[in-house]
């Protein structure tokens, strides 16, 4: 760690894959192991692991309330039960079954919402998940995760299969490389993970957006002598206030950076503790605007609202401005 | 049991329900009062779970997914003994754990429902995993016909038979009335025997209000082999008090002293006869 950041690329993969791939060895030495999907096996990479343990994975069809209620029963009984569905619709078709069956009734379903955010792109705003983190955040009983790179899509399903708690899990289908190789950097539920570390402002991002805010650090070094710490916040809820409190007195600008709407979302949920605990600097949410996206991939999306190399600089660059 | 000790017990219960709703000064009367005789047979009857037995992945599982009559649900777990009966007296009383809807904080409840629509769904799940682990236990849920319309049912419906869950059953009280009207004017679910069947499910109607009637539709399970089950349990709402059956105020109406008094002297006539 320090100003020195490094980003691998090399054998980048999508963390969906991370996911399957995980999921296939977990279940080779548990039987207790489960998918449960909603004609969403193609989708959530899970065909070699149907053709492989076809005792482990219960299809519903087309129906995300069933399959949530199902995952829930199955996961009453001790089954290590993995709900898989695109976020967009586990996230709002399934919201009542999240609340009371898996939630209030605890039973410690996995619920993975894929292709997340844009990553549906120019499909528009039935495929886009721009809201599942403010609509799930006021869940009680719920663990909201969103993985940025391979390392931790790997442990957050390892992790999260061996804690019996309700857990929400989301990412993306584009490769995305490893943030550091720095072997002492860990994983760890409600823990955000120090990528690089700079004085003069923080970008703390969630999910696939960390590497933009990764990009924009090593820019700002490079190019304008600033020097950025660059939070990945996987787990935003429970959101890690104690890092969120060193930061605010570290730092001299504070940016939030998510794939979702800036409605309710990570950056919302930064700005209420750091606003009920004395933090008056700088502060800029980056995410998606109060609209219908506009059309194009993924990527033309993000980079439409800022969220990318080029958008995060510019916007840490005006932040900065106002020291 | 015999059918004459259970005819008492649903006796027994009912009066329990109005007490502890009118102690509560909330509930729902007319639905616990038709659904009672279905509770009553499946805890004394039916189900291999017991207090003893709960912690056990053997059980049989009881999800209500009409979480509304919890009434009736409470004062069965607590004669078979899942807590002292005198817990009752807390019902929806301010930091009390008994609140109008079934929640796992009780002890003998399987689910939290309340929301309606919900148990199918949860029952399919659970009875899928006994399939997996080729395990015996069997999964009953109660519904009530002014449910039927949520559509996670009929997605369960057909989860149900899919999975050829013969270890399910679900009951329908069929007591014909929903807080807004009769429920063959809110939304006609009619027939329902012939959707369910149309979806692969076996189907038995059964008078839901009769024990003897209840004891032989649950001792011929499962219908057929390789189909969900389902009864539909024809039920009158308020059953055993005169001045509420079938009468749609009594949905979750509270009887007044005077009520109650004539509602318990009517029960005990009964019981005497």
């Amino acid at each position: 760690m320090g100003n020195h950041i490094e980003i691998t690329a090399d054998n980048a993969k999508a963390n969906l894959e991370v996911f399957s791939s995980t999921l296939q060895e977990l279940a080779e030495n548990d039987r207790d192991i489960l998918a449960v999907t909603s004609d969403s096996r193609g989708s959530g990479k899970l065909v070699p692991f149907a053709k492989k343990y076809p005792k482990q994975i219960i299809e519903v069809g087309i129906a995300e309330q069933v399959l949530v209620g199902v995952a829930a029963g199955l996961a009453s009984t001790g089954k290590k039960t993995f709900a898989v569905s695109p976020a967009c619709f586990l996230a709002a078709r399934s919201f009542e079954q999240i609340k009371n069956d898996v939630a209030y009734s605890d039973n410690p379903v996995k619920l993975i919402g894929i292709s997340a955010g844009v990553s549906y792109g120019a499909l528009g705003s039935t495929h886009h998940s721009l809201h599942d983190y403010a609509a799930l955040r006021a869940i009680n009983n719920l663990i909201i995760v969103a993985p940025a790179d391979n390392f931790e899509t790997e442990q957050a399903i390892r992790q999260a299969s061996q804690i019996n708690k309700p857990f929400y899990l989301r990412f993306g289908k584009k490769p995305m490389p490893l943030l550091t190789e720095d072997k002492e950097n860990t994983f760890e539920f409600g823990k955000g993970r120090v990528i690089a570390k700079g004085k003069d402002l923080a970008i703390i991002a969630t999910g696939e957006t960390v590497y933009p805010a990764l990009q924009a650090a090593k820019k700002l070094k490079e190019e304008h002598n600033i020097e950025a710490t660059v939070v990945s916040m996987h787990t935003i809820k429970p959101l890690d206030y104690n890092l969120l409190k060193s930061l605010s007195n570290e730092v001299g600008a504070i940016i939030t950076v998510e794939e979702h709407s800036v409605y309710g979302g990570l950056g919302e949920a930064c700005a209420s503790f750091l606003l009920e605990n004395q933090f008056h600097k700088p502060f800029k949410i980056v995410g998606i605007p109060d609209e219908y996206t506009v059309t194009g991939s993924q990527t033309e999306i993000l980079n439409h609202y800022g969220i990318s190399e080029d958008g995060l600089t510019e916007t840490a660059l005006q932040l900065i401005k106002k020291l | 049991m015999n059918q004459n000790l259970l005819i008492e017990k649903s006796n027994q219960y009912r009066q329990k329900i109005l007490k502890y709703i009118v102690g509560a000064n909330a509930g729902h009367t007319g639905g616990s009062l038709s659904s009672i005789d279905i509770i009553n047979v499946l805890y004394n009857e039916v189900l291999n779970v017991s207090p003893e037995t709960f912690a056990s992945p053997d059980r049989d599982r009881y999800i209500q997914s009409k979480g509304h009559c919890v009434e009736a649900l409470f004062v069965v777990l607590a004669d078979v003994g899942f807590f002292p009966e005198d817990d009752l007296n807390s019902l929806c009383k301010y930091k009390s754990h008994y609140i109008g809807h079934p929640t796992r904080k009780i002890k003998g409840v399987e689910q939290n429902t309340g929301a309606l629509g919900h148990g199918l769904p949860l029952a399919v799940g659970t009875a899928i995993a006994a399939k997996l682990d080729d395990k015996d236990y069997r999964v009953f849920t109660l519904l009530g016909d002014g449910e039927l319309p949520e559509g996670s049912n009929w997605e369960a419906a057909l989860t149900g038979a899919h999975y050829k869950l013969d270890n399910l059953c679900a009951i329908i009280d069929k007591n014909t009335l929903q807080i807004s009207g009769p429920t063959a004017d809110v939304c006609n679910t009619d027939p329902v025997d012939t959707k369910f069947e149309s979806f692969g499910w076996a189907v038995k109607h059964v008078n839901g209000n009769d024990v003897k009637a209840l004891q032989e539709a649950f001792a011929s399970l499962p219908f057929e082999k390789g189909k969900p089950n389902l009864i539909i349990a024809h039920t009158v709402k308020g059953k055993g008090v005169s001045f509420m059956e079938n009468q749609l105020n009594w949905h979750h109406g509270v009887p007044n002293k005077e009520q109650y008094a004539q509602a318990i002297e009517e029960l005990t006539a009964a019981a005497n006869k």
